[in-house]
């Protein structure tokens, strides 16, 4: 490698790059975030949300109720004074149980959008970087694996896995991969024509330093925003995945499996035991929703100024 | 030959390697990643070796790989997926057999989505940055972030448990049930052609809750899309000029607005198809309907390998179908677009 070339060390991996970039973001943030009502919500619910989840995890009776091993309430009472979201058929306080009921959504949820943007964007820079038969065979698979339904492709993985964190994460993950890989791919493409890395092949620069220095760095605004609604679609599927019954094994309290439970008590009218679970999946899913909805108008300013 | 015609023909050879490609991921993923069938629909059970040997044996899986999938995609070519382990019976049948209730659920939540998703969308973007366009953007937002399988309760709660208007669940009710004798499987279309307004009646009253949910699930983004395209047609010249000859407001957007802001709004339509056989899987299940994403549950549960096999192949050609249909249909909508 040319010596003209030459960087400090910190700045030649791609991790150390979007630190500075986050650190540089957040620094200037306070000028760039003035107006970004939407943003500011979206982050404020998900730490409610992370904050709440950490806080069940160490001391689950937060509530003066355990979530799993409580058995004093009524069976089956709607919302009173002491259980504002009444009671399950185990005698459970529902409250207790929908705090630290979004354990498992957030965890796979996490895990499994780090594996797929990881993996989906390394093929996703490398295909569209390469380009030639590599591209295009990857990218037909990529295609076809993103025309079928992510939903019950999610559930067969699943079902083949085994239930539980683990599986979920794994299917999960498997099943967004795509996503990642169009995104990257098509920023790949329009990243290898431009005269800088033209520049840089000449100076002699190699493909792989190029790719990870050059070609990943651009990517990095659009990974961001699919990122956040990825995450807001992932949080629906893991609660579809529990209620069908492929979380976390009972009594663990879980927002999906909790709906399911409820389901049978419904034709009897206990509206209480899915109603409340549903409301933490829709604000979680939401907030991660505003979170993206808030960086896709700040990395594409023409988008904010047209509110599309 | 006609240019739609030839481009016909290309799309379709076009769709060959990529149904193939599909049939080949969903072999590997059933096959190579982790977990075996065998063990799979032994579901942990501790077996003997013999056992477990003679079940490998029974499902072909005792092979090396390349003459499964040999096997595998001669099966499928041949239109044989199969026996259900289950219950003996062809797969395949059963899937076809099933297909209809599927579809009928599928087409009227599009059709549900479509009318709401477009009416909203277009709405929202004539009266944009009003207080009614920012109720309507909110409203898309929570519908993107609702669980299906939720929303589909809570209407039961309410409409079917609380206020009885529409049944819990099923596609036919009561006596109903027995005496209704379905032509094409398509139970709103047999029941016209049996000119039977009873069974019309219940029929689309069963109807009503799955397709809503289905519906309301991708109102959203349907929503999302039309409104986009629409302020980005109506800040267009044309429409300045339209607006310039002194056309009413009315005219201006529903001739000629309307009809170019479409183009993309089909598109998403169409790609729409994965996200409502996806979102099938949850509403049959929670209303238990019987189509192809239930039996595909069921197999799932009692781990009757070859019937998910079989239904997730089935899914995946009926899913490139589609998809060709609705790039063929392009013409149709944008006169410009030229094979």
């Amino acid at each position: 490698m040319s010596e003209l070339y030459e960087t400090p060390p910190i700045r030649h991996s791609l991790l150390a790059d979007c630190a500075v970039r986050l650190v540089r973001g957040i620094t200037r943030g306070r000028h760039a975030l003035r107006g970004q009502t939407v943003l500011k919500v979206g982050v404020v619910i998900v730490f409610a949300f992370l904050l709440m989840t950490a806080l069940t995890q160490v001391w689950p009776a937060i509530t003066g109720f355990h979530p799993t091993q409580y058995r004093d309430a009524p069976r089956l009472e709607s919302p009173t004074a002491t259980h504002w979201m009444g009671t399950d058929q185990l005698q459970r306080d529902v409250f207790s149980r929908i705090l630290g009921g979004g354990y498992a959504s957030l965890v796979v949820a996490f895990a499994a959008v780090a594996i797929s943007m990881i993996t989906g964007s390394l093929l996703g820079w490398i295909s569209g970087y390469t380009g030639g038969w590599l591209d295009r065979a990857l990218s037909l698979t990529m295609d076809a694996v993103y025309s079928f339904p992510s939903m019950i492709l999610a559930i067969v993985l699943v079902a083949m896995f085994g239930s539980g964190i683990g599986p979920m994460i794994w299917a999960v993950g498997f099943v967004y991969i795509p996503t990642y890989f169009r995104v990257t791919r098509a920023e790949a493409l329009q990243v290898r024509e431009t005269t800088y890395v033209e520049a840089i092949k000449a100076i002699g620069a190699g493909r792989m330093r190029i790719i990870l220095r050059h070609v990943a760095p651009n990517t990095v605004n659009a990974i961001m925003a699919v990122s956040s609604f990825n995450l807001a679609d992932a949080i629906l599927t893991v609660a579809a995945l529990s209620f069908l019954g492929f979380g976390l094994p009972p009594p663990a309290p879980d927002w999906g499996f909790d709906i399911q439970n409820g389901q049978k008590y419904l034709q009897s009218g206990s509206w209480w035991m899915i109603t409340f679970p549903g409301l933490m999946i829709i604000t979680l899913s939401l907030g991660f929703g505003l979170i993206g909805e808030g960086i896709s108008d700040l990395v594409n300013p023409r988008r904010r100024r047209r509110r599309v | 030959m006609s240019g739609l015609m030839r481009y016909a023909l290309q799309r379709l050879l076009l769709t060959i390697p990529m149904v193939f490609i599909l049939l080949t991921v969903i072999f590997l993923v059933l096959r190579v990643m982790p977990g075996d069938p065998v063990s799979a629909m032994l579901g942990g059970r501790p077996v003997s070796p013999e056992v477990l040997q003679s079940y490998r044996v029974k499902m072909g899986v005792d092979r090396p790989l390349p003459a499964q999938y040999v096997t595998y995609l001669s099966g499928i070519l041949r239109g044989d997926f199969g026996n259900s382990m289950r219950t003996s019976t062809p797969v395949l049948e059963e899937l076809l057999s099933r297909f209809p209730a599927t579809i009928e659920l599928a087409l009227f939540g599009l059709l549900i989505a479509g009318i709401l998703g477009f009416s909203t969308g277009i709405l929202a973007a004539t009266r944009a940055d009003r207080p009614l366009d920012h109720g309507i953007r909110v409203f898309h937002i929570a519908s993107f972030a609702m669980p299906l399988f939720w929303l589909g309760l809570m209407f039961q709660v309410f409409f079917a448990v609380k206020l009885k208007w529409f049944p819990v669940a099923g596609r036919l009710g009561g006596q109903m049930a027995f005496s209704f004798e379905p032509i094409t499987g398509f139970y709103v279309l047999d029941a016209i052609l049996r000119w039977d307004g009873k069974a019309l009646a219940d029929i689309v009253r069963h109807l009503a809750l799955p397709s809503l949910t289905l519906g309301i699930a991708l109102t959203g983004l349907l929503g999302r899309v039309s409104r986009a395209s629409m302020l980005e047609v109506l800040d267009q010249d044309y429409i300045t000029t339209a607006r310039a000859k002194g056309l009413s407001e009315r005219i201006v957007v529903l001739r000629h607005a309307l009809r170019n802001a479409l183009i993309p709004i089909v598109t998403i339509f169409g790609l729409q198809f994965a996200a409502l056989m996806g979102g099938a899987v949850l509403t049959e299940t929670v209303f238990s309907w019987p189509g192809i994403a239930s039996y595909l549950m069921r197999a799932i549960s009692s781990r009757d390998y070859l019937a998910i096999q079989g239904s997730v192949v089935f899914i995946a050609l009926f899913i490139s179908v589609i998809n060709l249909i609705v790039d063929l249909f392009y013409s149709t909508i944008d006169p410009r677009v030229r094979y």
